[in-house]
């Protein structure tokens, strides 16, 4: 029984180096599971377009439009699973979307 | 020295409960298992036991909050029957695959319907892929003495994994035996302080269990739970011989009676067992080299033991007391005939289905059973796939 405070449990672990039960021995960590492989469609920032209204945060279901000092940046393309809530809300197109392959 | 007394396989195992005195006790009642809760709450109320007791509402909320206890780092135990059983099936799987080490007496009832309240073994079989070890007793004594040493088996850090004690419905939890009880103090010392390493009612450690697994993990943890199922085979044999230091009683993965020069065998779990042995008795006295082995672990499932003891036979009945409806026999049957195949040459095996919901089994029907089996061996033809014992047909 493995007894190692693993902090990152990657798919490349063995069995072995897994928690009995899959229990965490940590909090906090749930950024650290990269949700945005699951996208199969992409929000695009069109920053020149973009009025800071702030619009398209609040309605993210994943906090993947980080904001700092009062500015939206880039997309978190770790987080984002591409449901297009961001784009349907902005009333600038200031957001495009884009399924993946077009 | 040792207490003798008198005593009922559920007098017998919530006596054991008493003297081990766990955290926590949630059960809800059902017969046959209903006299372990009875008792427990008794003695609680008077002031013999420390154990909180949770009175739930129904069987799956009593193995939710035996989970959630030991989860918490709480030594946890529950009782029960049939449907009761039945009624659990999804939390046993969240205890096992979270590896917590509950204990459970089982009193073997058969499932409805028609409904019936007497022994068979279709509950704890129906359960038997949860990834919970189950150890079978013959008799009161046995259900006393596995009950302890399951505790010890489940809790090792190898393991990690909860145990079912099971003993026969009515035959074993109702009928009154003369058997020996341990010193408290002995059990206390034998069995220990529950000291899990990780636990969440730890306050200087952070802990999330009952975690979600994407399909790049989920088999990496299966793979470890049927690791812990193997480490117990070893486990079970290092506490048994523990257990005898304290008890005087040898126990081990299965017990053979009679096998050392057997031509017939017979493959039996439970109470059954000591009828069986009288009639290997009478059989021996009459020349026919007849022998037993008792299945007492079913979980992890002894496939070398009893392929060793197989050796030499000429043929062999397996006897379950449940139907697996696969149309094709018992589950003891199913997998005694997998642990031969490959490593006992040329051994007639004939799988019974005997004994449901509460069906006597008496001596003249073993007699019966080494009768066939000696027959098809003399006349040269194989077995039905399974066949019901002593039918009216
Ligand atoms: S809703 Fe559109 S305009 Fe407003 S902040 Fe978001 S991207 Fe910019
Ligand atoms: S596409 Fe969906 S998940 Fe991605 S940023 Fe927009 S709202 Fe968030």
């Amino acid at each position: 029984m493995k007894d190692n405070l693993m902090k990152n449990i990657t798919p490349d672990n063995k069995w072995q180096d897994l928690t009995p039960g899959g229990f965490i021995y940590a909090s906090g960590n749930s950024a650290e599971f990269k949700t945005g492989d699951w996208r199969t469609a992409t929000p695009k920032f069109i920053e020149e377009k973009c009025k800071q209204c702030l619009l398209c945060v609040p309605v993210c279901p994943d906090c993947s439009i980080p904001v700092v000092d009062g500015k939206r940046l880039d997309f978190d393309f770790d987080h984002c699973k591409g449901c297009g809530i961001c784009a349907k809300v902005c009333p600038f197109d200031a957001i495009e979307f884009v399924k993946d392959g077009e | 020295m040792a207490i003798s007394e008198r005593l009922s396989g559920n007098e017998a195992v919530s006596f054991a409960i008493k003297q081990i005195n766990p955290d926590v006790v949630a059960a809800f009642p059902i017969t046959p298992s209903t006299e372990i809760p009875q008792f427990i709450s008794q003695y609680i109320a008077n002031g013999e036991m420390t154990t909180v007791y949770v009175p739930v509402e129904s069987e799956h909320s009593s193995m939710s909050a035996c989970v959630g206890a030991q989860a918490a780092g709480a030594r946890s135990m529950t009782a029960t029957s049939s449907c009761g059983l039945a009624y659990m099936f999804e939390m046993l799987y969240i205890a096992a695959s979270n590896r917590l080490p509950i204990t459970m007496a089982c009193v073997n009832r058969a499932l409805s319907g028609p409904i019936n309240i007497n022994n068979d073994h279709s509950d704890s079989m129906g359960a038997r892929d949860a990834g919970w070890i189950q150890i079978y007793a013959e008799n009161a004594q046995e259900a006393y003495d596995n009950f302890i040493q399951c505790v010890r088996i489940g809790e090792h850090k190898d393991v990690h994994l909860p145990v079912m004690a099971c003993q026969d419905g009515f035959i074993t939890s109702h009928a009154v035996e003369r058997m020996e009880l341990i010193e408290t103090d002995k059990v206390k010392a034998f069995v220990g302080e529950y000291n899990p390493e990780k636990y969440l009612l730890n306050p200087d450690e952070i802990l999330a269990v009952g975690t979600y697994d994407t399909p790049q993990y989920y088999m990496e943890h299966k793979k470890a739970q049927t690791e812990a199922m193997k480490n117990a085979r070893q486990v079970i044999k290092d506490i048994a011989k523990e257990f005898e230091t304290i008890s005087g009683r040898k126990y081990d993965m299965i017990e053979e009676y009679r096998m050392e020069d057997a031509e017939y065998a017979m493959v039996i779990i439970g109470s059954s067992a000591g009828t069986a042995k009288e009639a290997i008795d009478e059989l021996r006295t009459a020349g026919v080299k007849a022998g037993l082995i008792k299945v007492r672990v079913f979980r992890p499932f002894p496939l070398e033991e009893i392929a060793a003891a197989l050796k030499g036979v000429k043929a062999v009945a397996i006897m379950d007391k449940t139907d697996s409806f696969s149309a094709a026999g018992g589950p003891l049957g199913a997998e005694v005939k997998a642990a031969i195949y490959g490593k006992v040459d040329g051994l007639v095996a004939a799988n019974y289905i005997y004994g449901l919901g509460g069906r006597d089994v008496r001596v003249e029907h073993i007699k019966l059973v080494f009768d066939e089996i000696a027959e098809l061996v003399k006349s040269g033809k194989q077995p039905e796939t399974y066949k019901y014992l002593a039918i009216r047909e």
